[in-house]
């Protein structure tokens, strides 16, 4: 292994890890609860700015605030829990969540003058980038459920209980969803994808290059559809309101994370919201061209920039569109969960099994048509 | 137990899908939030800044509290209406005779001791709308909170 | 002196004649009532749920002078024919029709007739109660917020029902007497009296003393004592009860707590051994009142003044709140379990006939039954209460003042009359031949008992169970916090014999344990057995294992208790009342 692929990937994976995710995921805490306050004529969090003045930067400190208390915090463990599971539950829902982000492309490959070769902007680059996301994702449900199970307490186990089978219902959707994206791609590799999208337009938008066909346009369809039920399981998938019975209050205190304090219990909320960006995220690539900006517009801003002292600025451009649109479709999930109240238990198991599967499995069959005839 | 069979109500097809719903829903909550962008509504006051002092309204219902007569007499006379409609139950009465040299003796009753427990009040008003002899007023003050001295 | 009451009952049902039905039209329906009945009776016999027509001054054991016109009804009879006319024909039931008068009658004081009519309700008995109310509340203050019997007033019930929002009396009203003390035990406030003179006929009829009147005419009419006198007899506060306003209060309970706020429980009076069916009235756990409760059997509507301040010994100075076991001369608070090892630790030592009893007449059975399972397990010899005996009176104060030596006579003497032992274990432990003595609710330096502090001292083993602290409790070794009659459940068999039970109501204070089960803990400590955990499981397996109790449970014996044993008391109070039955003065 060569020395520059090392030092490369330790600054993608502080880069895009620790100085845009972990913040991301601080900030976005406080976006929703500003934002669910507007939704409710409210203002929200609009104080904690700078200390010791009466600066409020809007509550732009909140999250530092947050962060330093959930430290801060006594880290009390109650005395009736399974000690080692109970400690590794935390860990185990926040590691998956931010291994899925090596295999997603956070912008267009990074042209350094410099430099001969151009450094792809993806921790790794895998040819199975779906697969290891859902491989790895998958592995979230450990976290709860031993959280839930070592907790040794009625609420938090019933909450790993409705979890286990929430997430293991909406996986199978999940997964069938994105079949029919992958075979008119043809590609696991989601850089790959996102180059094709930025060429040939997006999937669900499919206005320029080779997107002004009738066999892209009839493919709407089944993009639309397999797009609808991504974004359900999502919610499913991430707990969040209205599918959020795992934790949801008036039944079970606070679901699995109830004998959770402190750091441990910000643990799992900063898993539960790295899992939704990177949700976001494997959305944003697959559907929405990732990092490419519309109508081919790609192309005009490489070209302006190549070859010059600034080639690097499309790759930079473009990685601040991905974070825009992840940040717009994170705008969507707060914004849902600011209308829709909590469905029923058996309203969610019955919409998992009996309506996305069958859907999901159907789609694959109209997209394959639609391959094979248009 | 008597069982009720309850009717649910038959739902459309549009109602089934719940997406109509959904949007419908999605649209108010957006309109709420750019009402709120856009300054054209404001309920919350940014309290220690902006105080409620000026315009502090007719029926705001404060800490209970026992009044005194024209002559300087506490007019209650325990008859622990309020601590019978009280619904937390914070008010303790501990009724006694008005000994018979007391010039007000022939009121008979007093409260020996009168307590609120203010950390139970929720601040209903029932007491003051109970109470036979208007001995007992919501105050109008709000910031009751203190520190130990 | 007559045979004991269910003998009388029985006999009488045997000798009585069939008594006569009249067919009675009350509020549209008719009846079938005993010939005689009044009124008033039969209404409430009528409606079954135990209401009957408002009304102020009649009271079924009290003679009915028709003085407070509440009562006022409707009433109708067949027509009579004009001479030579033919008679109305009876319909299919042969019921006749009814003409009805135009004026009302007062309902108390008159008796149903055959084929009578009774309207109850109706344009005309509302207007005429209106009119009444209207009347009583001229001149009665609006004082309610401070008067006592507000809440179980039946002048403000009615007023909701048939007064008017508003006074239409313009002038000023009378000023009469308030805050008047007419006994050492009662206060009387002359303007709230609605002159239904209930009181001066309980006094006159019932207690026998004639001390009170109404003094001047009309609307100056005043209640008062006979000058020089005062209503002082035993069964005074009876009239606070009876009061239907609150003209008359008891000193005891004045002011002390709204009656909205007590909880009723279902008891039985300890002062003396008749056993007055009582109503402990507490307010969260502390009692603040007992009344009497209707039992026809016991003490009729009745109880006396005696009976009705016993509850005062819950308030004693020096009552014990934790169990104790003494090491090194002073007395350690102990957890019960600690104390029940303690003490069994200590008593196993000791050979049979070397251990005495003295238990109390105060116990409830199944603390009795108890205890005799106590002393086989001890192998103690020397088992007795501590007899009490006091003047009876004419009424209901019983000559035992121990409410339960027909439970301990039963349960625990065996043959023996109730305190023969005492000398021999007075004698036993002079001797030293008697080593350890468990005192159960009662001080051994009794004079009935006759031990000095210093026999106690002398002693190797004292245990004591009890209330308040006294010589026995500090000379104990190990000292168990018990609980008041009025704060236990269980029950007790009456001078008469008739099994009734204690349904508490108060509650007891710190670590006071119930009785029974500090000694069932010591029984299964000493290798008794167990395997009780309530009260009624207690009483079952008393139940099976004495005769006289053959399947009954706690619950089989009723609110009303039951006769159980033939005992040659009776209750006076029920003879009078059984007379003036008989000669007509009452329903």
């Amino acid at each position: 292994m060569d020395l520059g692929l090392i030092i490369s990937s330790a600054v993608k994976i502080i880069g895009f890890v620790f100085l845009m995710l972990m913040p991301m995921i601080a900030y976005i805490i406080w976006v929703e609860r500003r934002f669910l306050a507007i939704i409710q004529d409210r203002i929200g969090p609009n104080r904690v700015g700078i200390p010791w003045t009466n600066v409020g930067l809007f509550g732009l400190g909140q999250p530092i605030a947050d962060g330093l208390k959930s430290f801060l915090k006594e880290d009390f463990t109650p005395g009736h829990v399974n000690k080692f599971y109970y400690v590794i539950a935390p860990a185990l829902v926040m590691v998956p969540a931010l291994l899925t982000c090596a295999v997603l492309p956070f912008g267009r490959d990074l042209v350094l003058p410099f430099l001969d070769e151009p450094i792809r902007l993806v921790i790794a680059d895998l040819d199975i980038g779906p697969i290891w996301i859902f491989a790895i994702a998958s592995l979230g449900v450990y976290g709860i459920v031993l959280a839930g199970w070592a907790s040794n307490s009625k609420y938090p186990f019933l909450g790993g209980v409705r979890a286990t089978s929430q997430m293991i219902s909406y996986e199978i959707s999940l997964g069938l969803s994105i079949i029919p994206v992958l075979l008119l791609f043809q590609h696991l590799n989601l850089n790959d994808i996102v180059r094709y999208q930025s060429e040939h337009g997006w999937l669900l938008l499919p206005m320029w290059g080779d997107g002004w066909s009738v066999q892209r346009w009839l493919y709407l369809i089944p993009a639309g559809v397999a797009f609808i039920i991504f974004v359900v399981s999502m919610f499913a998938e991430t707990n969040r309101t209205p599918f959020d019975l795992p934790e949801c209050e008036t039944e079970l205190v606070a679901g699995y994370h109830t004998e959770y304090g402190s750091m441990k219990f910000a643990m799992f909320f900063m898993g539960e919201y790295a899992a939704m960006i990177i949700g976001s995220g494997l959305a944003v690539t697959l559907f929405l061209g990732g990092w490419s900006l519309p109508f081919g517009l790609d192309a005009l801003v490489l070209g302006v920039f190549s070859d010059t002292w600034f080639s690097w600025v499309p790759a930079l451009l473009s990685t601040g569109i991905f974070f825009l649109k992840i940040v717009c479709f994170m705008l969507f999930f707060i914004w849902v969960r600011g209308t829709l109240p909590r469905f029923r238990y058996d309203q969610l198991m019955k919409l998992g099994w009996i309506i996305f599967f069958e859907a999901a499995l159907a789609n694959i069959f109209i997209a394959a048509g639609i391959l094979m005839f248009a | 137990m008597a069982t009720v069979t309850v009717q649910r109500p038959k739902l459309s097809l549009a109602e089934k899908l719940f997406l109509p719903g959904v949007l419908k829903g999605l649209a108010i909550t957006l309109g709420h939030a750019l009402r709120m962008l856009r300054g054209q509504k404001k309920v919350t006051m940014q309290y220690p800044e902006e105080r409620w002092d000026a315009n502090l309204p007719e029926h705001y219902r404060g800490a209970p509290a026992l009044v005194t007569d024209e002559h300087g007499r506490e007019r209650c006379v325990s008859c622990q209406l309020c601590e019978f409609i009280c619904p937390p139950r914070a008010i303790t009465i501990v009724p006694e005779e008005i000994p018979g040299d007391d010039q007000w003796a022939k009121v008979e009753k007093q409260p020996k001791a009168f307590e609120i427990d203010m950390i139970r009040c929720i601040y209903c008003g029932m007491c003051e709308e109970v109470c036979p002899e208007q001995a007992i007023f919501l105050r109008k003050d709000y910031a009751i909170t203190g520190t130990l001295p | 002196m007559p045979a004991p009451e269910t003998a009388t009952a029985e006999a009488a049902e045997e000798e009585k004649p069939a008594v006569e039905m009249v067919d009675v039209q009350i509020d549209g329906a008719w009846h079938q009532v005993p010939k005689g009945t009044r009124m008033i009776e039969a209404v409430r016999m009528a409606r079954g749920d135990g209401s009957t027509v408002p009304h102020y001054c009649y009271h079924p054991k009290l003679t009915s002078p028709g003085n407070c016109r509440m009562c006022l009804v409707q009433m109708g009879m067949p027509p009579r024919p004009a001479p030579g006319a033919q008679a109305a024909a009876p319909d299919a039931d042969g019921h006749l029709p009814i003409s009805w008068m135009p004026r009302p009658v007062i309902a108390c004081a008159n008796t149903v007739a055959p084929n009578m009519g009774i309207r109850t309700d109706g344009e005309l008995v509302e207007e005429v109660r209106q009119g009444v109310m209207e009347f009583l509340l001229i001149n009665h203050p609006l004082d309610c917020p401070i008067c006592d019997q507000a809440g179980e007033c039946s002048l403000q019930e009615f007023s909701v029902e048939y007064g008017k929002g508003s006074s239409r009396f313009r002038e000023a009203k009378v000023k009469k007497p308030k805050n008047v003390d007419v006994g050492p035990r009662i206060r009387l406030d002359d303007e709230r009296c609605i002159m239904c003179s209930r009181c001066i006929r309980f006094s006159r009829e019932i207690a026998d003393e004639d001390v009170l009147g109404f003094v001047d005419r009309g609307s100056r009419t005043v209640l008062a004592t006979y000058p020089g006198k005062e209503l002082a007899h035993n069964y005074s506060l009876n009239t606070v009860d009876l009061c239907p306003v609150g003209a008359l209060t008891s000193n005891d309970f004045r002011f002390r707590q709204r009656v909205w706020f007590l909880k009723e429980t279902e008891s039985v009076c300890t002062g003396c051994g008749r056993g007055c069916n009582i109503q402990v009235e507490a307010r969260e756990g502390e009692v603040l009142r007992l009344t009497p409760r209707e039992n026809n059997d016991v003490n009729s509507s009745w109880m006396c003044d005696h009976g009705r301040m016993t509850y005062h010994e819950l308030h004693v100075a020096d009552r014990l709140t934790d169990h104790m076991i003494k090491e090194g001369g002073r007395h350690q608070v102990a957890r019960r379990g600690e104390a029940v090892r303690y003490a069994a630790a200590l008593l196993k030592v000791f050979k049979p006939g070397e251990v005495a009893i003295v238990a109390s007449g105060r116990m409830t059975n199944e603390e009795l039954y108890l205890t005799r399972k106590l002393a086989a397990v001890l192998e103690a010899k020397l088992v007795d209460i501590i007899p009490r005996e006091a003047e009876a009176d004419d009424y209901l104060f019983a000559a035992d003042q121990n409410p339960n030596t027909q439970g301990a006579r039963l349960l625990l003497c065996g043959r023996s009359k109730p305190g023969n032992k005492l000398a021999k274990i007075r004698k036993g432990i002079a001797a030293g031949e008697i080593k350890a003595v468990l005192s159960l609710g009662e001080e051994l330096t009794d004079e009935r008992v006759g031990l000095a502090a210093e026999d106690l001292a002398g002693l190797s083993f004292l245990l004591h169970l009890g209330t308040v602290m006294g010589v026995t409790a500090e000379a104990a070794q190990v000292l168990f916090a018990g609980s008041f009659p009025m704060e236990k459940r269980g029950s007790m068999i009456n001078v008469t014999g008739r099994l009734q039970r204690l349904g508490g109501g108060g509650i007891a204070p710190g670590a006071c344990a119930d009785d029974w089960e500090v000694l069932r803990d010591l029984i299964a400590e000493l290798g008794g057995g167990n395997g009780i955990y309530l009260l009624e499981e207690l009483f079952s397996e008393m139940a099976r294992e004495v005769s006289k109790l053959k399947g009954l449970s706690l619950g089989k014996i009723g609110s009303q208790g039951m006769h159980l044993i033939d005992s040659k008391e009776c209750v006076p109070l029920l003879r009078k009342e059984a007379e003036r039955r008989a000669s007509g003065l009452i329903p």
